[in-house]
């Protein structure tokens, strides 16, 4: 717990405009709001495909925020992980009650850090990319031509069978690959290079999704990443890395909702 | 919220009156910034939280509504946004560097909901007493604001005082205020400048508060006299295009020693705000960071147009003028007394918070009495920076405190010898602060906050 905080006192991420896509019930069951946080490269649109209107369908109203240079927020070409997760916390803190904060791919490790600064109602960590050498060595392995360049400032790019199962038609992967921004080259860094998080505020309840199937992060990291909240991942096998997309995109969020039903958030 | 009202579900009695055992709750008094992070920190420690606001809503000073809000039309914050907001929800970023205090309500109000905390506070009930009992728990006896119905009394875990400190006024005692024809209000009564409009006003003491009410008075009354004690240092809102208070920061964060902040202080005002004396203002007496800061780009400029006439102290009052200590005399229609106010806890007996003479609480960290180990109190501080943020880690402080107290008895007792009961009094400021009335519990943001987060380790696997 960091009570002195000079770099948030001194040196205040600037603000930027931020895009959040939300999808509400028709009727207000007092659910816990869901906040959902994209990866690198990716932007609200990829939850309000089909999580948002699904999630809202089950009573949870449903957010999706844009960190900054993603999606429909504003351009913020220097941006660190603080500042994504500077605008998670914003995004969650605007909502009407405590949130369950959502995050995707490299999403997660923003949302971990976010879980740091607010006190989440509960967490949930989807094929979480967490950074590190290991995920580097193997994001190589699979793609180097794509991996490479952002070693040196250059855009992330993932071809489309990395982020999607075979199910998903190759002209719908395509449009959905083609989508994607990057993050900007300090977060690139930074997911190689961090520190671990601070402990997150509050304990919330943390689970761990994966597909042990997904090849961007190998079952080994969801395993690892699950442990550390004293859990076991839950694995959906035959699913691509970006979930949320994919053909069987209903199944992972079904268990979301059920387990934060479950656990009476 | 669930709570016993009718006296057949009473097991306890307490000079022949019921009382309702509340179990492991915990009560809070005061819904204000400080009551509120209470009941959130507490909680989110898995403690029950019952809380008694004796006004109709949350925001306690910062409700313009309340009885006894000292605010006014145009309060701003003086300490910028990262200083003031709760660290774990932030203001919006849309705001401005120092928000308005509509804003601040705004803001406390939404923190209510966002945390869902409204449900755990009975408005409209005033506590009367708090009493100790049954060994380490509290009598709490409250009643109707407005009078209605009997007293009640409930037993609790713990307490946790949060009913401000900005709301009893200080009036300084001065010869012949009593014979004084014009009208003497004290800041807490001021809420618009066009009660000062066209007026010949003079505004007493040289706290924020002063200063802001003189500056209202400079573009509104048709003359200002401002009297101080004695010379300030007088901070703008911004330096080098920045928040002042965040530059300061900057400075903080190298950890430099006392006296080269003090040079590079002094060397900063000088250079951007220049020599008082100047303007007929007085040399300050004592260095930066010895009295509480005053945060004010606009009274030297008014000062500069002739708005405002810095005079000395008051020596008395006359029929129709007051007399000050250099002999001159002024004629004010209005003195507005911008004195500050007095802490006050009515409800408790001066022992349990071993208050002296004074009436001036001695608490381990301005937080934890000594005598009582579930008694705390939260927000009471004079801080160089925004209190939010303080009475926000006081609060996980009180909160890992008591969980110990209740999961680890033999711990918590040992952690109690050596840390609380027999730790002798500190000042937690770095510079020599001056012993003044207002400034016995001022303190030093980082030094307070370092303290603070030595504490909060040490209870560290109290969690619920």
């Amino acid at each position: 717990m960091k009570v002195i905080r000079f770099q948030d006192w001194a040196r205040p991420v600037p603000p930027v405009r931020r895009e959040v896509r939300s999808a509400t019930p028709e009727v207000d069951e007092g659910k816990t709001p869901l906040l959902f946080v994209p990866g690198f490269g990716h932007g609200a649109w990829a939850f309000a495909e089909f999580w948002l209107e699904h999630a809202a369908g089950r009573g949870f109203p449903a957010h999706a925020v844009s960190p900054r240079g993603h999606g429909g927020s504003g351009d913020s070409p220097g941006a660190t992980l603080r500042a994504y997760s500077h605008d998670v916390v914003q995004a969650a803190a605007s909502l009407p009650r405590q949130a369950v904060l959502v995050g995707h791919g490299a999403g997660a490790l923003v949302v971990e850090r976010a879980l740091a600064r607010y006190p989440a109602r509960a967490a949930v960590l989807a094929a979480p990319v967490l950074g590190g050498w290991a995920t580097f060595a193997n994001a190589l392995r699979r793609n180097p031509a794509g991996t490479l360049p952002a070693v040196f400032g250059g855009r992330l790019r993932m071809r489309p069978r990395q982020l999607f199962s075979r199910e998903v038609p190759q002209a719908v992967a395509r449009e959905y690959a083609g989508r994607l921004g990057r993050a900007s080259a300090r977060a690139q860094w930074q997911l190689l290079l961090h520190r671990a998080p601070e402990p997150a505020v509050g304990d919330p309840p943390v689970l761990v999704v994966g597909s042990p199937d997904d090849r961007i992060v190998p079952a080994s990291a969801l395993t690892r990443a699950a442990r550390r909240y004293g859990g076991a991942p839950l694995l959906f096998p035959g699913m691509g890395h970006d979930m949320m997309l994919d053909a069987r995109w209903r199944e992972p969020i079904d268990a979301i909702l059920d387990w934060l039903d479950k656990s009476g958030s | 919220m669930t709570t016993s009202t009718d006296h057949d579900s009473a097991t306890l009695w307490r000079d022949g009156r019921p009382v309702y055992d509340r179990g492991e709750t915990v009560c809070v008094i005061g819904a204000g910034p400080s009551g509120l992070v209470a009941i959130k920190n507490l909680k989110e420690y898995g403690f029950g939280v019952d809380c008694y606001e004796r006004e109709t809503g949350v925001g306690g000073a910062w409700n313009w509504r309340h009885d006894r809000s000292p605010v006014y039309a145009s309060t701003h914050l003086i300490s910028s946004k990262p200083f003031t907001q709760y660290p774990d929800f932030p203001m919006p970023d849309d705001w401005p560097d120092y928000p308005h205090h509509g804003q601040v309500l705004a803001y406390l109000e939404r923190y209510a909901d966002h945390f869902d905390l409204r449900p755990h506070i009975w408005f409209g009930t005033e506590v009367v007493k708090v009493e100790p009992a049954d060994g380490l728990r509290w009598d709490v006896t409250t009643k109707s604001t407005g009078g209605y119905g009997a007293e009640r009394t409930h037993r609790y875990t713990a307490v946790v005082v949060a009913n401000g400190h900005n709301w009893s006024p200080n009036l300084p005692s001065y010869e012949g205020l009593d014979d004084f024809k014009g009208k003497v209000i004290h800041s807490s009564a001021y809420k618009d400048p066009a009660e000062l409009r066209g007026k010949r006003v003079l505004v007493v003491g040289g706290g924020n508060t002063g200063c802001d009410i003189a500056v209202e008075a400079a573009q509104h009354a048709s003359r200002c006299w401002h009297s101080t004690r004695r010379g300030y240092w007088y901070a703008p809102k911004y330096v080098l295009g920045r928040p002042a208070d965040q530059v300061n920061d900057g400075i903080l964060a190298l950890r430099l020693p006392l006296w080269l902040r003090q040079w590079l202080l002094h060397l900063t005002l000088r250079l951007t705000v220049g020599d008082l004396r100047r303007f007929g203002m007085r040399k300050p007496d004592h260095k930066v960071f010895e009295t509480h800061p005053i945060i004010n780009s606009q009274l030297v400029y008014h000062v500069g147009h002739g708005g405002i006439a810095p005079v000395p102290d008051i020596a008395r009052f006359r029929r129709h003028s007051v007399e000050l200590s250099d002999g001159s005399e002024v004629e004010p229609d209005v003195v507005v007394v911008a004195t500050g106010y007095r802490p006050r806890f009515e409800f408790l007996a001066p022992d349990a918070l071993a208050a002296d003479a004074e009436g001036r609480p001695r608490l381990h960290l301005h937080a934890f009495s000594r005598r009582h180990p579930t008694l705390a109190v939260a927000g009471l501080l004079e801080s160089d920076s925004g209190l939010f943020t303080l009475v926000h880690w006081q609060t996980v402080a009180i909160a890992r405190w008591l969980r110990l107290h209740e999961a680890a008895p033999q711990r918590a007792g040992q952690f109690w010898t050596a840390r609380v009961a027999k730790e002798p009094d500190r000042r937690w400021v770095g510079a020599k602060v001056k012993d003044t009335q207002r400034h016995w519990f001022e303190v030093a943001h980082v030094d307070y906050l370092r303290a603070l987060q030595k504490l909060i380790d040490g209870l560290a696997g109290a969690k619920a």
